[in-house]
């Protein structure tokens, strides 16, 4: 393969550009995460075959792609150029979409998706809810490349705006357009980048020391998986944001820290990064410029705490993921004591289509006026994972400010079952529950830290009247009481203590004064924790005891779990809906089930170990939680 | 895996992937849990001798991240996804009913070391909730009565072996 030179970056794209124009359309197959476990490689493989053994293969291209987003409905495909959504596809779907479709014109009804509120069948992708009100910036290339094709990418104009950075803008420039575009960091705080590169540039000038560029794949927040999509569906994106960044403030050497929970993101990763240096676009010489920048990753093993910057470059030292203490920032002392800008997989992705579209592009989207400074609004996109109880779950990427029920409701399509909206948990075991009554705020970075949530990277939880708020609570704090490093008091023992309170009352045992003692604690672990696990800790707690008091009482005083979920505090019982069908019975794991075929079922209630089985394989609505 | 030089050289040869680099004793570590399915004191003593991390080190190492067990892992390691989407749609529930078929709980192995469980934190499938991953099968949207069936399909697996 020969090194790019500038100037190749446009033939290339010429080139590739033509290739695809003789093909009469093109098959894109999500190739991400969610696709592949439904299947889809298999299905690429075959829709390939199926067109060689054809002799179409000259006429039609299946393509890999990384997720689309919309991983509910996976496997999905779209044929382009016209954007037709299929959903659901099947191995034997395979004639049916080349026959009737690709070369009768005509688009197979029965994949199609299906617009739950009018029923109708919506062909094209961009009609879809779920798409039509997205932007996208961080995922600007899903579905539309091969995300192990580095041509692919140069195709899209990946590397133009590291050609631009490295020709005609000086290092200052830079650093000025990303400040002036006020993107904060996407990785959870929402520190302005431009800020902290400025800073890291001051640093290393000052102290002589050539500084790092490090990017934190590590997204643990549980119900995120963005950094994870953007990587497997662009990874050329993160590697150009990181080049450029590079650039910026004259480092050499770049490092991804990445989970090893996400194998996939890893594989196209490492691909992409050697075929970068393969083409001479990371390495010594860059684009021919004599710029010199090359990435080397280093894999998480498994801990939350790795996510918090002190403690992550703790990690890639090959010691274990403890923070410091941070009155020595990162950008003057981090990654081997040497200068380090940290930015995650979001942030870095952002960063070329700043250089390409200009700052004040960028910082015109979004909300807040950010021509002062970029602490007075949230500019750019945000990419969120919306899960949970909703009808359309996965990835979206929306304009900051847009608020929570259009994301929830309008993206999403509202919530499954015919159940009501409770709450949703936005910032992961940072963050909070928020009520309906905050529907119609805005998402942005300061609007959520204000209501006792915060950003986080992205995850947001939809949950519906079938959750028991005390037991998201406890939920979130034995998870971070597992995840804690255990170094400060505050948060080790405050983690300990308030998992003991929440346990207790979810088991009917809590007493007068608990919620008071469990404020206290959180007070305690805010101002006393050294690092942002346990000084953030206490929102999950806080905010449901906020905004869902009464149902901690329910627990407390009525010795009562409103929304049927806490074990010890509910009863299986079967009611006249039932036919006597005998499935709770044959699925019981605990024999507590006994009757006749054709009468009705009860439940032995010394027997029943609350699994909720029976509640799940019961066709009838027989089953009752009380 | 039943010799114990064996063991030894390929410790050694992954060690050497690593030029023996302290910065990459977690990469060493976990190519020798993939390799092992578990990591031994013999082999954090090897990392030690070759690295010269102090062994406190690499043991403290080898207990503070999650991926490591100082204990065999099962043939097929079933990874109950406990993140907030998952636990949302019944995640607990699920990993009770793993438990309660293999009669063992979190974090143990069975007595034929077929299967271990182990709730982790999100896999960031959070759209196919609750996520269940059975060695290197990812399985979504799975309910406590499919659990059985999922566990036969293993030992069958291991039965034709």
């Amino acid at each position: 393969m020969s090194r790019i030179a500038i100037k190749d970056l446009d033939r290339i794209k010429e080139k590739r550009q033509k290739e695809q124009k003789q093909f009469r359309a093109m098959v894109m197959i999500c190739a991400g995460t969610g696709c592949v476990s439904a299947g889809s490689l298999s299905l690429y493989q075959q829709f390939n075959q199926q067109l060689k053994e054809r002799g179409l293969d000259r006429q039609f291209l299946a393509v890999p792609t990384g997720c689309n987003g919309f991983c509910a409905q996976g496997p999905i495909v779209v044929v382009q150029p016209e954007g037709v959504f299929y959903q659901k596809v099947k191995e034997k779907d395979i004639p049916a979409i080349i026959d009737d479709h690709l070369l009768g014109g005509k688009p197979v009804d029965k994949l199609l998706y299906k617009d739950l509120d009018t029923k109708r069948l919506i062909p094209k992708m961009d009609d879809i809810r779920f798409f039509g009100k997205q932007m996208l910036i961080a995922l600007r290339n899903r579905g539309i490349i091969n995300p192990e094709n580095i041509e692919d990418a140069i195709a899209r104009g990946a590397y133009k705006s590291l050609s631009r950075a490295l020709t005609q803008m000086q290092p200052a420039e830079v650093i000025e357009e990303i400040k002036k575009s006020a993107i904060r960091g996407r990785g959870g705080g929402g520190f302005p980048a431009g800020v902290k590169w400025e800073s890291c540039y001051q640093a290393s000038v000052k102290n002589n020391e050539k500084p790092y560029i490090v990017c934190n794949g590590d997204e643990g927040d549980p119900g995120a998986f963005m950094d994870r999509s953007i990587v497997e569906a662009d990874p050329h994106a993160v590697i150009e944001g990181m080049a450029i960044g590079a650039r910026a403030v004259g480092s050499s050497e770049g490092y991804v820290y990445i989970r090893k929970e996400y194998p996939l993101a890893l594989k196209r990763l490492r691909k992409a990064i050697n075929d970068a240096r393969e083409r001479g676009l990371l390495g010594k010489n860059i684009l021919g410029t004599g710029f010199l920048f090359d990435i080397k990753i280093h894999q998480g093993a498994g801990a939350f705490v790795c996510g918090e910057s002190t403690a992550l470059m703790a990690s890639m030292e090959g010691r274990v993921g403890e923070p410091r203490a941070k009155y020595v920032h990162n950008v003057e002392k981090g990654y081997r004591n040497r200068p380090t800008i940290l930015n995650n997989v979001e942030t870095w992705a952002n960063i070329p289509v700043i250089i390409e579209k200009g700052a004040d592009w960028f910082a015109g989207i979004g909300s807040g006026d950010v021509s002062k400074s970029p602490w007075d609004g949230s500019s750019g996109t945000k990419v969120f994972s919306l899960v949970g109880d909703i009808v359309n779950s996965g990835l979206v990427e929306v304009p900051m400010g847009i608020t929570l029920r259009e994301i929830i409701f309008e993206i999403g399509g509202g919530i499954p079952k015919g159940r009501t909206f409770k709450a949703v948990q936005t910032g992961g075991p940072s963050g909070g529950c928020l009520p309906a009554s905050m529907l119609d705020m805005p998402v942005d970075f300061d609007k959520l830290t204000e209501v006792g949530s915060m950003m986080g990277s992205g995850g947001m939880i939809v949950m519906d009247d079938h959750t028991c708020m005390v037991d998201v609570a406890k939920y979130f704090i034995s998870f971070l009481q597992d995840e804690s490093c255990g170094k400060c008091a505050p948060c080790r023992e405050g983690l300990i203590l308030l998992n003991q309170i929440l346990g207790k009352i979810t088991r009917g045992e809590g007493q007068d004064g608990d919620i008071e003692m469990i404020e206290e604690i959180c007070n305690a672990m805010e101002v006393g924790s050294l690092c942002g696990l346990g000084q953030t800790a206490p929102n999950p707690v806080l905010s449901t005891i906020r905004f869902f008091r009464e149902e901690y009482i329910a627990h407390i005083k009525e010795k009562r779990c409103p929304a049927g979920i806490c074990k010890s505090l509910i009863t299986f019982t079967i009611n006249d809906n039932c036919t006597g069908c005998s499935l709770c019975d044959v699925n019981c794991p605990a024999n507590a089930i006994s009757g006749e075929p054709k009468k009705m079922y009860t439940i032995d209630q010394d027997k029943c170990i609350q699994c909720g089985i029976c509640y799940d394989v019961c066709k009838f609505e027989a089953v009752v939680v009380e | 895996m039943s010799c114990a030089n064996c063991d030894q050289k390929k410790v050694d040869e992954i060690i050497r992937k690593w030029d023996s680099d302290n910065e990459y004793v977690i990469e060493m570590m976990q190519d020798i849990q993939d390799e092992f399915r578990h990591i031994s004191i013999e082999t954090l003593e090897q990392i030690n001798k070759s690295t010269k991390v102090p062994l406190a080190e690499l043991y403290h190492i080898a207990t503070f991240y999650k991926a490591f067990s100082l204990e065999p892992r099962g043939k097929f390691e079933i990874q109950v996804c406990m993140g907030t989407a998952c636990h949302v749609k019944g995640a607990g529930r699920v990993l009770d009913a793993f438990e309660r078929e293999l009669g063992i709980t979190d974090g143990q192995t069975t007595g034929d070391k077929l299967f271990s469980i182990e709730g982790v934190r999100c896999l960031g499938c959070c759209s196919l909730a609750p996520v269940v991953t059975i060695g290197e099968d990812l399985y979504g949207e799975v309910q406590p009565s499919q659990v059985p069936r999922l566990l036969k399909k293993y030992k069958k697996l291991a039965d034709d072996e």
